[in-house]
């Protein structure tokens, strides 16, 4: 063995990324025409970011039009990159930053000619970001051992109902306790129908989610109706900040005066990346994802495997859920997740299956998703229902752009079978 | 160490996989276990890895009785198995695939010890001669390399008894030669080695012993040197053997399918067919021989219409067809025999009927406009059944209730029962019952005497020289050799397969 | 030797970790025995109704019980009114069912019969209130085929990001979803399609000649049952043509049982997969049309009340065959009817019956869990189909 075969390769790449490589160099010019014509075009005076707590503080003034003549230039010559060559592995995350961009260049055209609060617009995104980034890491617990969890959004709502009911009645640290179980209920009972019983897994998912969307909304009829405070009204956990951190200028409040959910969160990540990727749980986890027959043959078991990690998976998720009551509004309202255990799947592809992919992706939902509620305040013009859209719309173009490159762990979606 | 089987029977529903056999392992020892595909090695196998449970018999070791509730209490008991398809997660490094499930750990919460491993893997493989770069991503690396890992799994977890499940079928006939040298240096160390394969000539060359398995049970037990070939063959499928296919010399009458060029990049982003040029004529056999893995896939699903090649051109009877779809393909009288017929071939879950109008359903007389003539297509896929000889209770049975010869009797039904002009064939008789075996190379003859191109496919050395008039040998994504089957040998054409450039 | 002594190995060996079978065989076999088609699917709402008689007991008390049940079986079956009710909630489920069913059969999950009938049931009140002048043999066509075409493009959107993209269904679909809503409540607030003097997202009313007009209104006008339910049945017939009896059909099934076979016979895979969905959407669109021309007259913010995600369970119960559709159609028609009534009469909310809904899947799905509990034969258990993210 003298020439192994990565020598005699040649690297020629696919015509299908080719394709791809090209549609998104189009995108980038599409985007920068956009751009150029109603942001560089549309505005006229200076936009203020404020980026302090107090109008004045760290003030952040300049051209919107300007603005925007930079992002089309850089926009343009991305489109040129794509065009000729591609980024390869990097498209994603230039491409994450690029919407940034985007978003950038048009906040200053909504905010033409007026002061916005960017520091509210981050600490929002964070907000936003945190149920789909629990979502998303409760994915990647999942799919890692190659089940799919559809039931994510299911998930989330009944931890939000569990937060709301059990915080209201004990006190909200029980409530989190409680969502924190259900979920992990909702995820044994996926585990359960998937491995056990080789349902198909997305039916699985699917049948978690419209079971938990009907039970919650069930019990909010018979038994939250009625007797808001006895059962629904367990109140918002407030900020706590980390002394030293949280004076940090601008990152400070964005990311260390939040919610424990928050700091849940970055500890979650953290702790996922090291586990999946530098401890024996780890190795045998993503071995059970990738090819479970291999594992299985060592004398790992697959099954148990699978359950452990997609109970926790399910933990996640409840806990997550709690988020919304306990973390955001401070009440249950049915149906309350709103898609964003969806969009948490979307992130954890966008992410490719890795934790810190899929806070970073989170992320880039969760700044959409705020952008309606900054942008209503700025009064741009924007019918509020196209705001609104805009997570779901962001998911779709991710999804699509990114899906033929990721690649998921190899064994996802299918039952293992003995023998 | 001394491990035995005895009276293992193993039934499944309708089949009795193993019929009380008994096997006796020694350290020291290479034993060599024959049979056809299909004959009940793998169960045995799989039984004495701790997959299956026997329904009946006992394993014992050193005299001792056990029991195996899973792999995991076999490799405790010294037992390692290098399977057939390797067991690698290809996304791993070597060092993790070969400590997977036996990870070194340190600190509270199981962090790996990545340098420990790493240590041991490198310490392991100089021990044994076994070269390995730890940190290589696992599908990287070349399937011989790949074996190696295997083979270093199995020691890692100081195996004493190494079950190799055909070990030589995905390798050069060179990563072979080396394979053996490796297994007689497991030996010298003392291990016992069971070698299962369906090769007569390797099982001869590196064992001690040899027991034959057929029907799921040991017919027969042979020391090399004692018994001939043709004595082994005749106890592996019962009844003597003629792979030779009667056929008159080859009357080609011009091009018919003509490759010029032809460049196929592969899903990995490599050149699996690089500027490859041929000719099939009209009324002959062409057979392409090579390892699997050398491009032939890619090369087929390039004439075929699967994949798009970057270059080069394709000519079906002087009609450029580089670019057209596999409809266009199919109605320009082109046949393909896929490669993997449960895959690519049939619908598992249609009938009979609609397998058979896969490919022909949207014409006449099948169809009019939208509306499916089902009468019509039944009709059909009565005669074919009848005059192709597939057994089966009717033409309503679904596909997945047949065995597996007469599903491929059922794709070349389909495929031959029309006008073609070229048949692509790829490994036609893999996995397929003797009998059907016969039968496929008839018919393959026939249809070229009827004057279609024929272009087959094939990893066995036996079947590319009965059947091809002229033969192509494929390595690593060119043609390296063109030879006719009396022009040469097998070990000649070994030597060509194995990359050794025609002279 | 014949193969027939051959010792076939257990296929499982190699192919464990590849799906097989079709998709809706995967979900719910069809093996003809009487079993898996009757006695699994009436055990299963069995059981449903059971542990759904468990939250009643846990939530009102055991006396509720009795009270709900009669209530809701009485507000189903008893009475010509109640029949007209389960039939007249029957037809978009049974439309919308379909809809699911046909990706089913296809390889494909639409999630997205929601957004579909969102859509498809706004545009054919567009087309409703727009001519007014026309006789009803052409303006109500008309208006059927616009809630058919807005669906269809609806459906054809996530078909095309699939073929050309790889984009998951499942996720487009639940997406497009959302986006639907918001798309139609932004609609309803335009001068165009708002109702003169109402503030509130409301559409204009469709003219009488755009109506599904009403069956049983000579016996009494109270009876509501309309054409929409004879239309359901049609285009039920009319999926089992296309299935079975077509070449498009044909291509369907087969791109849904063996992507790779079908496109080794020349099949295309990706037109197959955008033509299911914009057909699947198509039939969400009608599901649409049939509430919005047929009970409503008009649309409004969140119309299509959760019949699109029932429609998942639906096709499922129906084992994806057009006429298991309808029976699961009728049976889930009953429950709404039923709910509406048991919601009136008992403390018990109508949310119960999805609830109800989700326990009868869960039990179809995994016939063993009905195995465990009813200790009889239930047939093959259900596989999978699901290929991971990528196409």
């Amino acid at each position: 063995m003298t020439a192994t075969r990565a020598e005699t390769r040649e690297l020629v790449r696919l015509p299908a990324e080719i394709r791809r490589q090209r549609v998104i160099g189009a995108a980038y010019l599409f985007l920068a025409f956009i751009v150029v014509w109603f942001f560089a075009l549309g505005s006229e005076g200076d936009a203020t970011f404020r980026l302090g707590q107090a109008v004045g503080e760290i003030d952040l003034t300049f051209s919107a039009s300007g603005m925007a003549w930079i992002t089309a230039t850089i926009f343009a010559f991305l489109a040129g990159v794509h065009l000729i060559r591609g980024l390869g592995k990097w498209t994603n995350v230039v491409l994450a930053v690029a919407l940034a961009l985007f978003a950038f260049a048009f906040l200053a055209w909504a905010a033409d000619g007026k002061s916005f609060s960017l520091l509210g617009m981050l600490r929002t995104t964070v907000a936003a970001s945190t149920p789909i980034a629990f979502g998303a890491l409760s994915g990647v617990m999942c799919e890692r051992v190659a089940v799919i969890n559809i039931g994510i959004e299911g998930m989330l709502l009944t931890g939000a109902f569990m937060a709301a009911f059990v915080g209201t009645i004990y006190n909200p640290w029980m409530g989190i306790l409680a969502a924190t179980v259900s979920g992990g209920v909702l995820g044994l009972a996926l585990a359960v129908l998937a491995i056990r019983y080789h349902v198909d897994q997305i039916i699985a998912g699917v049948v978690i989610n419209i079971f938990a969307l009907g039970l919650t909304s069930f019990l909010t009829t018979q038994v939250l109706a009625g007797n808001f405070d006895r059962f629904n009204s367990p109140g918002v956990l407030t900020s706590i900040a980390i002394p030293f951190l949280s004076d940090i200028p601008i990152l400070g409040p964005v990311l260390f005066n939040q919610n424990v959910f928050v700091y849940a969160l970055w500890l979650i990540t953290a702790s996922m990346t090291y586990g999946l990727f530098r401890t024996r749980w780890g190795l045998r986890s993503r071995a059970v994802g990738e090819h479970p027959k291999a594992a299985d043959t060592l004398g790992i078991n697959v099954f148990r495997t699978r359950y452990v990690n997609v109970v926790l998976g399910g933990c996640i998720a409840g806990f997550g859920g709690a988020f919304f009551t306990l973390g955001a509004v401070g009440v249950f309202n049915q149906g309350m997740s709103g898609g964003r255990g969806f969009i948490g799947l979307a992130a954890m592809i966008f992410g490719r299956w890795h934790p810190v992919g899929a806070l970073g992706a989170a992320l880039v939902f969760g700044f959409a998703d705020s952008l309606q509620v900054r942008l209503s305040i700025l009064d741009s013009g924007i019918p509020s229902e196209f705001l609104l859209m805009a997570p779901y719309l962001v998911t779709i173009v991710v999804v699509a752009g990114v899906v033929g490159r990721a690649r998921p762990p190899a064994a996802d979606g299918q039952p293992y079978i003995k023998g | 160490m001394r491990l035995e089987l005895r009276g293992i029977t193993k039934r499944f529903p309708g089949v009795i996989a193993n019929d009380s056999v008994d096997l006796v392992f020694e350290s020291g020892e290479i034993l060599g276990l024959l049979g056809e595909n299909g004959a009940g090695k793998t169960t045995l196998m799989n039984i004495l890895y701790g997959l299956y449970h026997a329904d009946e018999g006992e394993i014992l070791i050193d005299g001792e009785p056990v029991s195996f509730d899973g792999p995991g209490d076999a490799i405790a008991a010294g037992i390692g198995m290098v399977h057939q398809h390797f067991m690698l997660v290809p996304v791993f490094d070597v060092t993790e695939n070969v400590v997977l499930g036996v990870e070194p750990t340190k600190g509270p919460v199981g962090t790996l010890d990545v340098d420990e491993a790493r240590r041991d893997v490198r310490e392991l493989s100089r021990r044994y001669g076994l070269e390995v770069d730890p940190d290589a991503i696992t599908e990287d690396l070349p399937v011989g390399i790949q074996q190696r890992v295997e083979i270093l799994k199995v020691l890692f977890r100081q195996a004493e008894v190494i079950v190799f499940d055909e070990p030589t079928a995905v390798l050069t006939p060179q990563e072979v030669s080396e394979f053996f040298t490796i297994v007689e240096g497991l030996k010298e160390a003392g291990k016992a080695i069971v070698f299962i394969t369906h090769k007569l000539g390797e099982v001869m060359e590196v064992s001690d012993r040899i027991s034959v398995l057929r029907r799921g049970k040991v017919v027969g037990e042979a020391i090399p040197g004692e018994i001939t070939a043709a004595a082994l063959a005749e106890m592996m499928v019962g009844r003597p053997v003629n792979l030779v296919v009667e056929k008159e010399p080859a009357q080609p009458t011009g091009p018919m399918l003509e490759v010029s060029d032809l460049v196929v990049i592969d899903d990995r982003s490599h050149r699996a067919v690089d500027k490859v040029s041929f000719v099939v004529q009209s009324g002959e056999i062409v057979g392409l021989a090579g390892v699997q893995g050398n491009g032939q896939t890619e090369l087929v699903e390039a004439l075929t219409g699967l994949i798009v090649p970057i270059s080069g051109s394709v000519l079906l009877d002087g009609v450029d067809i580089t670019a057209a779809s596999p409809r266009a393909r199919h109605d320009a009288g082109m046949s393909h025999v896929p490669e993997d017929r449960q895959r690519d071939g049939l619908v598992l879950d249609f009938d009979l009927t609609e397998n058979v109008v896969l490919n022909t359903y949207h014409g006449r007389p099948y169809s009019r406009g939208i509306v499916m003539d089902w009468e019509a297509a039944r009709q059909r896929a009565v005669e074919l059944v009848d005059q192709y000889d597939v057994r089966t209770p009717s033409v309503d049975s679904v596909a997945s209730t047949l065995s597996g010869g007469n599903q491929q009797k059922l794709i070349v039904a389909r495929e031959f029962a029309r006008e073609t002009k070229v048949i692509v064939a790829s490994q036609p008789t893999r996995g397929v019952d003797v009998g059907s075996i016969e039968y496929i190379h008839r018919r393959l003859v026939e249809e070229r005497d009827e004057g279609s191109a024929v272009l087959i496919v094939s990893g066995e050395l036996d079947e590319v020289m009965a059947l091809a008039d002229r033969i192509l040998v494929m390595f690593r994504g060119r043609i390296v050799a063109e030879t006719t089957p009396a022009e040469t040998s097998n070990a000649q054409l070994g030597l060509f397969m194995a990359g050794e450039a025609a002279s | 030797m014949t193969e027939e002594e051959m010792v076939e190995e257990p296929v499982a060996a190699d192919s464990g970790d590849r799906p097989t079978g079709p998709l809706w065989e995967r979900i719910a076999p069809s093996n003809l025995d009487w079993r898996s088609i009757v006695l699994v699917p009436m055990l299963a709402v069995i059981a449903a109704l059971a542990v759904g008689a468990a939250l009643i007991v846990l939530t009102e008390g055991v006396a509720e019980v009795p009270v709900a049940y009669r209530a809701l079986f009485q507000g189903a079956f008893v009475g010509i009114g109640s029949i007209s009710e389960t039939l007249v909630a029957a037809s978009p489920l049974i439309l919308a069912g379909l809809s699911v069913a046909l990706g089913f059969r296809a390889g494909l999950f639409n999630i997205g019969a929601e957004g579909q009938m969102t859509i498809g049931g706004t545009t054919a009140v567009i087309a409703g209130f727009t001519f007014s002048d026309l006789p009803m043999l052409i303006h109500l066509p008309i208006a059927i085929l616009a809630g058919f075409v807005g669906g269809a493009i609806w459906g054809g959107i996530p078909g095309w990001l699939r073929a050309r993209t790889g984009a998951h269904e499942v996720i487009t679909t639940i997406m497009l979803n959302f986006i639907a809503f918001r798309l139609v409540d932004y609609l309803l607030k335009q001068p165009f399609i708002l109702r003169e003097g109402r503030f509130d997202p409301i559409s204009k009313d469709v003219a009488p000649s755009a109506r599904l007009p009403d069956i049983l209104d000579w016996i009494n006008p109270a009876l509501r049952l309309h054409v929409g339910f004879i239309m359901a049945l049609l285009v039920a017939w009319a999926v089992w043509w296309l299935l079975f009896r077509s070449t498009v059909g044909f291509e369907f099934r087969a791109v849904g049982a063996n992507p790779d076979a079908a496109a080794y016979a020349g099949m295309s895979v990706t037109g197959s997969t955008v033509l299911v969905m914009a057909i699947a959407g198509g039939l969400g669109g009608l599901a649409g049309a049939n509430e919005s021309l047929g009970i409503l007259g008009n649309v409004f913010s969140g119309f299509s009340s959760g019949l699109g995600f029932d429609a998942i369970a639906l096709a499922l119960l129906g084992r994806s065959h057009p006429a298991g559709v309808v029976l699961a159609g009728l049976l889930f028609g009953a429950l709404r009817a039923g709910g509406r009534t048991m919601q009136v009469r008992s403390e018990v909310g109508i949310d119960l019956i999805v609830v109800i809904q989700a326990l009868i899947i869960v039990f179809i799905a995994a016939p063993a869990l009905v195995r465990a509990i009813f200790r009889v034969k239930t047939g093959k258990g259900t596989g999978q189909l699901t290929r991971g993210w990528s196409a």
